[in-house]
C-alpha cells in the first residue's frame, strides 16, 4: 500500500471531486475540487484509509489569486506508515469552511491557529477563537497584505509596532528584499520618526 | 460656565468578559455557579514551562475546567521565513525548541535538502555528526525536562543533578559551535564548520559520565514513594486519544504506542545505528518519565555508535549551486565567483513545489512544511509544533484532577513554549 493507492482511492470513491494526485520528491498531494465536502472526504480517509493521524493543516496566503486561500491538510496513516496531502481552496468572498474537527481533535487547535493567522473561518467549530494573538485583536498576520513590521494596535505600551533605536541605521538588513542589494543598501539616512 | 464630559470607563466584568472572547463557551467564566473559583496561572509562574497561561477554573482542590491561554512568546517565525532566503532562517530555528537548539537546525535543513533534492547527496561525516548533535539535544533536553519535573513535584537535588549535566553538554556545544545555547550549526548541504580537534575526546569522556547521573536520578525517582504517588496513575492519555490529538513523541509513546521517526521513516544514518525506543503501557505520568529516562540511555548508546563510526571525509554537498565553494576558488574562478555572489545574494534557488518533513525531536514530530515558488525565499513555511499539540492535550488532562496535579502533568508532557509559540 503506497500513498498513490490511497490517493487512487480516494478517487474511486469520491469521482470528480478529487484532482490527480501530484507526486513530488516522493509525497502525494491530491486536491479537492469543493472545500464543502472536506468533512467526508477527511472522514473516508480517516475510517476506511487509516489516516488516524492529523499532522498538521495549514493556510496558504495567494494574494493576487483568485481563489486566495489554500488550506492544506497533512495526514499520516499509523497502520500504512504514510503520508498524503489533501489541499483546498477557498476564495476571499467565501472565507470558511467546513471543520474537520469532528473527524480529528487535533483539527481543535490547529484551525484555530487558521483562524487567527489568516482569518478564515471553521463552520461548526466548537470554540473558534484567537489562539496566539490575543482575543480582539483586529487583524490577520500571515496575509500577503499585512505588512512584516505589523501594524499599531490599541494596546499600545505593549505591542508596539515602532522600530527599535538602532534600527534603520546604515548597518542593519531590512527584511524583505528581493536581493541583498535591497536589503542592505550602503548608506541609509536618520530615520524620520513616525 | 463649568462643561460636563462623561468619560467611558468599561466596567472590569465586561471588559474581562470582551477580552475572553465573545462567545459563551470555554473561555467565558462569567457563568459560572457560586463554588467555583477561577484561578489564573502564569504567564509568569517557575513552573508553567515557559510563557503558558492557565485559566483554571476550580471547585475547592478540583480542576473543572482549564482554558490554556498561549502566544506570549509568539514572536511571528513563519512571516519572517517569508521574507529571508533559507539559510537566513536558520538562526530562528535555534529558538523555537530553545533547550535543543541544534535539533531544530537539523530538521530544517533536512526539509530544505528534501525540497531541494540534495537530502540524499549529504556525505556520511555531514550525517553522523548531524546525528551526533541530534541525539546530544536530545539527552540535553531530557535531562532538562526530567529535571524541571522532578522539581516542579518537589525534587530539587534531581534539578541541580541534570543542570550541572548540561553544563558539561553546553560546554561541548560551545566548543562545536561558538555558542552554547543558539547553534546555528548546520547549513543548507552541510554544516557550518567541522568538529574541533579534541572534541569526540571530550565528547566520550563527558558520556562517561552521564550514566552515572543517569543512575542517581533513576535512584532518587523511580521508586520514590512521594514520586510514584504523585505520578502514577495522574495524567492517563489513552492511546486512541493521544493519536487523535495529534501528539507524538515520549507522549505518544508513554502512552502505548511504538512509533518512532528514527525507525518508522529513518532519516540521516539512523538505519546503521541500532537503538531501542521505549514504549509505555499505561500512559500516565509516571509512564512518560520512565520513557524519557530510557531515551537518554538510548541516546548515549547511539552516541557512542556515531563516534565509532565516524567516517572522514567532506562535510558539505560539493555543489556550488547549494554550499558556499571555498573562497580560494571564489577569488581566482569565475564560476565560483558566481555561484558564492548567487547563494549569498539571492540564496539556494529551490523548485516550485512543496515538501514536509518531520523529525524525531526531543519533544515530538517537529515538521515543516514548506511551500514553495522557486527563488531563495519560501512562499509558505509551517512549522508543525510537537509543544502546540502537547498543550492542546491539557484541558482533557486535567479536568477532574486536584490542583496538585498540575505540576506533573505539564512536567510530563515536556512541552516548551518557544516552540509552541513560534
Amino acid at each position: 500500500m503506497t500513498a498513490l493507492d490511497i490517493a487512487q482511492q480516494l478517487q474511486r470513491e469520491f469521482g470528480a471531486l478529487i484532482a490527480s494526485p501530484v507526486e513530488f520528491r516522493g509525497e502525494v498531494s491530491v486536491g479537492v475540487g469543493d472545500a464543502e465536502k472536506m468533512p467526508a472526504v477527511c472522514a473516508f480517509a480517516k475510517e476506511q484509509l487509516g489516516c488516524d493521524y492529523l499532522v498538521d493543516i495549514t493556510s496558504i496566503d495567494n494574494h493576487g489569486e483568485d481563489p486566495r486561500f489554500v488550506v492544506v491538510y497533512q495526514l499520516y496513516s499509523y497502520g500504512h506508515r504514510l503520508r498524503l496531502r489533501l489541499k483546498t481552496a477557498v476564495s476571499e468572498e467565501k472565507g470558511e469552511l467546513p471543520s474537520v474537527t469532528s473527524v480529528w481533535r487535533a483539527a481543535e487547535w490547529l484551525e484555530r491557529e487558521v483562524y487567527d493567522m489568516m482569518g478564515l473561518r471553521f463552520r461548526g467549530h466548537p470554540d473558534l477563537r484567537r489562539i496566539l494573538m490575543w482575543d480582539g485583536y483586529p487583524h490577520f498576520p500571515l496575509r500577503k497584505d499585512f505588512p512584516l513590521a505589523g501594524k499599531p494596535t490599541d494596546l499600545p505600551e505593549i505591542a508596539f509596532t515602532q522600530a527599535a533605536p538602532e534600527e534603520g541605521g546604515p548597518f542593519v538588513t531590512v527584511a524583505g528584499g528581493q536581493d541583498s542589494a535591497e536589503r542592505e543598501p550602503r548608506v541609509r539616512g536618520p530615520k524620520e520618526p513616525a | 460656565m463649568a462643561t460636563t464630559e462623561h468619560l467611558e470607563v468599561p466596567d472590569p466584568a465586561a471588559r474581562a468578559a470582551a477580552a475572553l472572547g465573545a462567545a459563551p463557551d470555554a473561555s467565558d467564566f462569567s457563568d459560572i455557579p457560586g463554588e467555583r473559583m477561577v484561578l489564573n496561572m502564569g504567564p509568569s509562574h517557575p513552573a508553567t514551562h515557559g510563557v503558558l497561561r492557565l485559566v483554571l477554573e476550580l471547585d475547592g482542590e478540583i480542576i473543572t475546567r482549564v482554558a490554556p491561554d498561549i502566544g506570549y512568546l509568539h514572536r511571528g517565525d513563519e512571516k519572517i521565513a517569508e521574507n529571508m532566503t533559507y539559510t537566513q532562517f536558520i538562526p530562528y530555528t535555534d529558538r523555537l525548541d530553545y533547550l535543543a537548539p541544534l535539533s531544530n537546525n537539523v530538521a530544517y535543513v533536512l526539509a530544505v535538502e528534501k525540497l531541494l533534492g540534495i537530502d540524499q547527496k549529504l556525505p556520511p561525516r555531514c550525517q553522523y555528526i548531524r546525528v551526533i548533535c541530534c541525539e546530544l539535544a536530545r539527552v540535553s533536553a531530557h535531562l532538562l525536562g526530567l529535571g524541571c519535573y522532578a522539581m516542579d513535584c518537589g525534587a530539587l537535588t534531581v534539578f541541580m543533578y541534570t543542570f550541572t549535566e548540561r553544563e558539561k553538554i553546553y560546554t561541548l556545544i560551545e566548543a562545536l559551535t561558538g555558542a552554547r545555547f543558539t547553534t546555528s550549526y548546520t547549513r543548507i548541504g552541510g554544516l557550518a564548520r567541522d568538529l574541533p580537534a579534541g572534541w569526540t575526546d571530550q565528547l566520550r569522556v563527558f558520556l562517561d559520565g552521564v550514566g552515572v547521573t543517569f543512575d542517581e536520578i533513576d535512584t532518587l525517582l523511580t521508586r520514590n514513594r512521594i514520586f510514584v504517588d504523585r505520578t502514577k496513575g495522574v495524567g492517563v492519555l489513552p492511546k486512541d486519544l493521544a493519536v487523535d490529538y495529534g501528539v507524538t513523541g515520549a507522549n505518544l509513546r508513554g502512552s502505548g504506542v511504538e512509533y518512532d521517526l528514527r525507525k518508522a521513516h529513518p532519516y540521516l544514518v539512523y538505519p546503521e545505528l541500532e537503538f531501542e525506543v521505549p514504549v509505555g503501557s499505561v500512559g500516565d505520568c509516571y509512564d512518560r518519565y520512565l520513557v524519557r529516562m530510557e531515551e537518554m540511555r538510548q541516546s548515549v548508546r547511539l552516541l557512542r555508535q556515531c563516534l565509532d563510526k565516524l567516517p572522514a571525509g567532506p562535510i558539505n554537498v560539493a555543489d556550488g549551486k547549494f554550499v558556499l565553494p571555498p573562497k580560494p576558488k571564489v577569488l581566482t574562478r569565475m564560476e565560483e565567483l558566481i555561484h558564492q555572489f548567487m547563494l549569498v545574494t539571492e540564496g539556494v534557488n529551490a523548485p516550485a513545489g512543496e515538501v514536509y518533513f518531520g523529525a524525531e525531536n526531543p519533544k515530538g514530530e517537529l515538521g515543516f512544511y514548506i511551500c514553495s515558488k522557486g527563488g531563495g525565499t519560501p512562499h509558505r513555511l509551517k512549522i508543525r509544533s510537537p509543544s502546540f499539540v502537547s498543550i492542546s492535550v491539557l484541558p482533557y488532562l486535567l479536568r477532574g484532577r486536584l490542583i496538585s496535579d498540575v505540576m506533573p502533568i505539564i512536567g510530563s508532557l515536556d512541552f516548551v513554549m518557544g516552540e509552541c509559540d513560534r
